[in-house]
């Protein structure tokens, strides 16, 4: 187990690795020199060489990417342009409601989607069944943001009932984090239905109604443990996803969210800052799927973890 | 006598089926008339299509120009879907947008579909070393943050329909990739692969007459669910203003000034909403059909 634990470890800071070059690449592509960025147009030529010197950017590529690397090992992401204040506290300072709203969001769509799932699998072909899955179908296809804006418009400015825009109470929480979970809730729906359907098929659980077990005992204790298992990883992606920020669904709220930041940034150019939050988002991401697999290697006697 | 061998590789005739099978992909059809759900979903892209190839005819206005007087109407005979801010009539701009939709759903799908297709068919193909390292890009790629991923893209270049293709079809191919190389291991258990091989077939042959139908039934199914996706992450990106700029008639851009008078046009955000569900539930009806109707292993 510590064996496999270590080489997961080992393929994660690999991808990191690639994760950056991307960035880094990516981030070539930003049209204009970053030194006349800083000193303006008007700059004397001599005064422009000396910061592009002092920059580094008269180096090749590959040497300020290997100082850039260098700095990021270092824990710095660099300054905001937009506020100048270091990159990981404007992260940090976000990722408290990040984190609310995801965990929110995972929880109710786990359970609703579980829920119809379970529902649907029980009364396969019958009514029940086709109206969990019409509705599954529905919120895979429609808008979430559609929603978001159908909620406002009816929750917030017709009944009055829940607050707009921010984070001040816990009310502000309702909306963002129904129109978030709506489609993974439908995803979890129809997994949860095809795994279940398929356990059971299985002979254990034959057996289990064999030997006279009640149909709640059956389908609780045998089948749905193991049906989850494609759903568990189903919330670690969504999970690792979400704490990236739901940059539209946080834009809408004005949730200050690492969502919202990145694409703040995104709208005042503020570059360090973007790669920051695609750098921290999918670290996130990789940490949340590697407790996802190891907690499963773990309850799973069948993964093998060589 | 390669169509032959094909036919009995890729579908498994269903117990008691009274037709004989000619082809798969006809046979594949039949099954598809059969089902209710594929048959709606394949009403509405057809609507879908109709609105895109005779725009000008059912737009009654222009998607763009501008009429103050008819500023902010409501729903009505002579504007069906009311008018925006600056007197646009609504249903116009949905009907014109439906061709922007289609671009950027059959764009991006085709560059991530190709991308994805080849890499996976060589991954696949060759194994070994190759595998691994396309298989590690692959997991890079995935990794990604998509959506700041894209809002990074298209900040950098500039927002606009092609751009916006260009970042949903980079962000989109490992999908494919993942599954064209395990339908590839998979085809290349089958004894006919080995016998072609054996007999001499050159491996591009072999790659594209032998091995790449076998992908065709799992490749269209996902190009299905990922137009729709397209259409989805389009649409909310030009609703955060990267995506398709404002006075094109894009939904999710139409969207983005409904919002401006939520509490008092309810119509320029509702319609476009309806417009891109109706079209992405289409497509997904119609993905849930075709895995039926062309995997009859996977019905039980």
């Amino acid at each position: 187990m510590a064996r496999y634990i270590a080489r997961r470890l080992f393929y994660s800071i690999f991808v990191i690795f690639g994760v950056s070059v991307i960035v880094f690449l990516t981030l070539q592509l930003v049209p204009g020199d970053p030194a006349i960025a800083l000193v303006g147009e008007n700059a004397s030529p001599q005064v422009i060489a000396q910061i592009r010197t002092e920059l580094g950017l008269d180096q090749p590529l590959p040497v300020q990417y290997w100082r850039w690397l260098e700095r990021f090992l270092h824990g710095s992401l660099g300054k905001s342009i937009r506020t100048h204040r270091d990159v990981i506290t404007e992260i940090l300072d976000r990722l408290p409601y990040t984190m609310v709203l995801a965990l929110s969001a995972v929880f109710l769509s786990t359970t609703l989607g579980i829920l119809m799932g379970v529902f649907a699998a029980i009364n396969r072909g019958r009514l029940g069944d086709y109206l969990t899955m019409g509705f599954a179908i529905v919120g895979l296809s429609v808008p979430g943001f559609w929603i978001a804006l159908l909620m406002i418009m009816f929750f917030a400015l017709y009944l009055r009932l829940l607050p707009v825009m921010g984070a001040a109470s816990w009310q502000n929480l309702i909306m963002p984090a129904i129109a978030l979970s709506l489609h993974s809730a439908a995803q979890k729906a129809r997994v949860t239905r095809a795994s279940m359907l398929e356990v059971l098929g299985q002979d254990y659980v034959r057996t289990a109604r064999a030997k006279g077990l009640s149909e709640r005992t059956t389908l609780f204790r045998h089948a749905l443990k193991n049906a989850l298992i494609p759903v568990t990883t189903m919330i670690g992606l969504q999970f690792g996803h979400l704490m990236g920020g739901a940059v539209i669904m946080e834009q809408i709220f004005a949730w200050p969210g690492i969502g919202r930041l990145a694409l703040q940034s995104v709208q005042g150019r503020d570059f360090p800052v973007i790669q920051g939050t695609v750098l921290f988002a999918a670290v996130i991401f990789l940490l949340s799927n590697l407790v996802v697999d190891i907690v499963y290697a773990s309850l799973d006697p069948r993964i093998r973890y060589s | 006598m390669h169509r032959s061998i094909r036919v009995s590789a890729t579908v498994k005739q269903p117990m008691g089926t009274k037709y004989k099978s000619r082809h798969w992909a006809i046979d594949a059809f039949r099954r598809l008339r059969r089902s209710p759900i594929a048959m709606a979903g394949l009403f509405l892209f057809a609507c879908f299509i109709v609105m895109v190839i005779f725009a000008p005819w059912i737009a009654p206005y222009d998607a763009v120009e501008m009429r103050i007087p008819d500023r902010l109407q409501p729903p009505s005979p002579a504007h069906l879907f009311g008018t925006d801010d600056f007197g646009r009539d609504i249903f116009s701009r949905v009907v014109w947008g439906s061709r922007l939709a289609i671009r950027l759903g059959v764009l991006s799908v085709l560059i991530s579909a190709g991308g994805g297709i080849l890499l996976g068919l060589i991954a696949g193909y060759y194994g070994g070393q190759i595998d691994n390292i396309l298989s590690r890009l692959l997991e890079i790629i995935m990794a990604l943050p998509d959506m700041l991923f894209a809002i990074t893209i298209i900040a950098i270049l500039g927002p606009s329909l092609d751009n916006l293709v260009v970042a949903l079809g980079f962000l989109n191919w490992p999908g494919f990739m993942r599954m064209t190389r395990g339908s590839v291991l998979s085809a290349m258990q089958n004894e006919y692969v080995e016998a072609a091989r054996a007999i001499g077939v050159p491996s591009r042959r072999l790659m594209l007459r032998h091995i790449l139908p076998n992908v065709a039934a799992p490749v269209i199914i996902l190009s299905a669910s990922r137009f729709g996706g397209a259409l989805l992450a389009g649409s909310g990106l030009s609703f955060i203003g990267l995506g398709v700029p404002i006075p094109q008639p894009e939904w999710g851009a139409i969207m983005a000034t409904g919002r401006e008078y939520m509490a008092s046009a309810w119509w320029i955000t509702v319609f476009p909403g309806v417009m891109i569900a109706l079209v992405v539930l289409g497509v997904n009806l119609l993905a849930d059909g075709l895995r039926d109707a062309l995997d009859p292993r996977l019905k039980n």
